[in-house]
């Protein structure tokens, strides 16, 4: 049998609040990847059409929240003729652990893809302990 | 002979994948292999000329081939993920293979066509033919 694997379209989920929010756009939940090293944590998140300067991590209350403006301005003018997929903000919050250096996390962005890295507080990390 | 799945779960869906895509497939046609529905597109109108977007984040430029043809673009290529060591706690993402056709009913001019990927987007400019442009007749 074939192996190779057809990528499927994800139908993006819209961004819940208890809060409705006060501009004309929608809010979409970026799709994430979690994983977990001995040492962080790292979260992958999905925003094409996002550039670097209108992405906001911050962390607040152990609460992680990402918001990504998409520039709608790009698409005045233009005239819809066909549309498979919605367009909008990205935005999405994560509960941290106490076990995250909330002051060590770094972001990448790289072709709409968003790495955030969580170091894990030194307390936290795995060890061996020694039998005497 | 036993064959051991890593996720039967996994092979099913894969199987009935593939037996999707070959109902689906337009084999006969030699212009493109198959019309997967990934990547989503939209096409927007600009002036006279046509404009389509595709969403793709996080594919290497040198993954990606674009074809044209007449006025049938090819769009192929493959996602890929490196997934780290240690453990996984969400896994959303989805990489592999995709192939899409996008026949557009008017005339394209091949050689205008360009194609720019940023921040995750992929723009194709589709500027149409100068034969298919209307033009205005001069009332005599």
């Amino acid at each position: 049998m074939d192996t190779r694997q057809e990528l499927l379209v994800q139908k993006k989920r819209e961004h819940e609040t208890r809060e409705e929010t006060t501009i004309p756009a929608r809010v979409f939940l970026p799709i994430a990847d979690i994983f977990e090293s001995r040492d962080a944590l790292t979260v992958i998140l999905e925003m094409p059409g996002v550039e670097k300067s209108n992405v906001d991590v911050r962390v607040e209350d152990g609460v992680l929240s990402v918001q990504g403006r998409l520039d709608l301005s790009k698409y005045q003018g233009l005239q819809p003729l066909y549309t498979e997929y919605n367009i909008g903000h990205y935005a999405r919050s994560f509960q941290l652990s106490s076990k995250i250096d909330q002051t060590k996390i770094s972001a990448e962005l790289q072709d709409g893809v968003l790495s955030l890295n969580l170091p894990k507080i030194e307390e936290a990390k795995p060890r061996t302990i020694q039998v005497k | 002979m036993v064959t051991a799945f890593a996720d039967p779960f996994d092979a099913l869906f894969n199987l009935q994948r593939a037996l999707e895509a070959r109902t689906a497939s337009d084999w006969l046609q030699n212009q493109t292999t198959s019309q997967g529905p990934f990547p989503p597109i939209n096409v927007f109108q600009r002036g006279d000329d046509i404009l389509a977007i595709i969403e793709l984040p996080g594919i290497d430029k040198d993954q990606l081939q674009i074809e044209a043809k007449e006025n049938t673009i090819r769009i192929s290529g493959r996602k890929v993920i490196a997934y780290p060591e240690g453990s996984m706690h969400r896994r959303e993402r989805v990489s592999g293979e995709f192939d899409r056709t996008l026949s557009l009913p008017v005339r394209l001019d091949p050689d205008g066509i360009r194609a720019e990927y940023r921040d995750g987007v992929l723009a194709l400019f589709l500027p149409r033919s100068e034969r298919d442009k209307p033009r205005t007749i001069q009332i005599s």
